[in-house]
């Protein structure tokens, strides 16, 4: 499918940055999402062809300006909506209960 | 999309939505929290570039088990015990004298987990992916890989099926060094091919 993820050739994308020593997670969400993503794969809930797909459906602006980890948590909401699993309703009433529960 | 992120919003919010998508599913009983903490642990600690790096030092030490490594990578590699998940299948691509290999991931970030951890930031940014395969040399002088021009390069580029380690050059006044030696002196990116494996300091 063609997108902004294929990036091979592309010209003008800035600088490589490497980063000295770095953590294998940089924020301890990436690690959950890394662990959520890789438990429900591992159990067969989704293959490696539907994470594919969901990440080449992302918007090239968004896909740009999100990070690795971000574009996992995207494919795993996406992913977890579309198979039915979780209704995207029911994700944002949890979001909001859990912000009024650090409010309080 | 049939939801809207907000992706300028402060990393909590990001967190948020990460708890809130872990709540539901361990209130659904399809998550173990315990299990994830398992996992983020085994990948923080223990799966790391010293296991491709014992694959190296093998092949450096044993020329049959080399052979069985660059002609079936998977098999040779699971030998040793490194198998699993995004290491199913593995090509290995060998530095000699006149070929200097490197991998990249044009499209994602696809990378061989069970021999070298989960990938650097560098090898996911979009610099990367762009110009390892439009400028592999200007990138290898980026990383402080000099070849001469006499020497071939070639670019593999992952997918999500296949994924490639690079068997590196053993330097040169190292013959008296043991396996478990020569191993330590294995660098993780001479293994994604943006580096050289340096002798030791005398």
């Amino acid at each position: 499918m063609n997108g902004i993820h294929d990036m091979g050739g592309m010209q003008c994308m800035g600088p490589i940055i490497r980063e000295e020593n770095e953590p294998q997670f940089h924020e301890e969400w990436e690690g959950r999402v890394f662990g959520m993503f890789f438990t429900n794969f591992a159990e067969g809930h989704f293959n490696v062809d539907m994470f594919r797909h969901a990440i080449e459906r992302m918007g090239p602006a968004e896909y740009l300006e999100t990070s690795y980890y971000e574009h996992w948590l995207h494919v795993y909401e996406t992913v977890l909506v579309e198979r039915g699993i979780l209704t995207q309703a029911e994700i944002d009433a949890k979001i909001e209960s859990l912000r009024q529960a650090g409010e309080s | 999309m049939a939801h809207d992120h907000a992706h300028n919003a402060p990393p909590s919010e990001t967190a948020m939505r990460v708890k809130a998508l872990e709540t539901l599913l361990t209130e659904k009983g399809l998550l173990d929290p315990a299990a994830i903490d398992t996992l983020v642990e085994t990948y923080e600690t223990k799966i790391g570039p010293r296991n491709g790096a014992k694959v190296v030092a093998r092949a450096w030490t044993d020329p049959d088990y080399k052979q069985r490594l660059l002609e079936d990578g998977s098999a040779a590699i699971a030998e040793l015990g490194f198998s699993g998940v995004q290491g199913e299948d593995m090509i290995v691509v060998e530095n000699t004298d006149d070929v200097h290999n490197m991998v990249t991931c044009t499209l994602c970030s696809c990378y061989p987990w069970p021999t070298l951890g989960l990938p650097p930031i560098w090898f996911k940014s979009a610099p990367y992916r762009a110009r390892s395969v439009i400028d592999p040399r200007g990138v290898l002088e980026e990383f402080g890989v000099a070849l001469s021009d006499d020497i071939e390069v070639r670019v593999w580029d992952s997918s999500a099926e296949l994924r490639y380690l690079v068997l590196p050059q053993r330097p040169a006044g190292t013959e008296g060094l043991s396996e478990d030696e020569l191993a330590a002196l294995v660098t993780r990116d001479s293994m994604i091919g943006t580096a050289l494996v340096e002798a030791p300091a005398s």
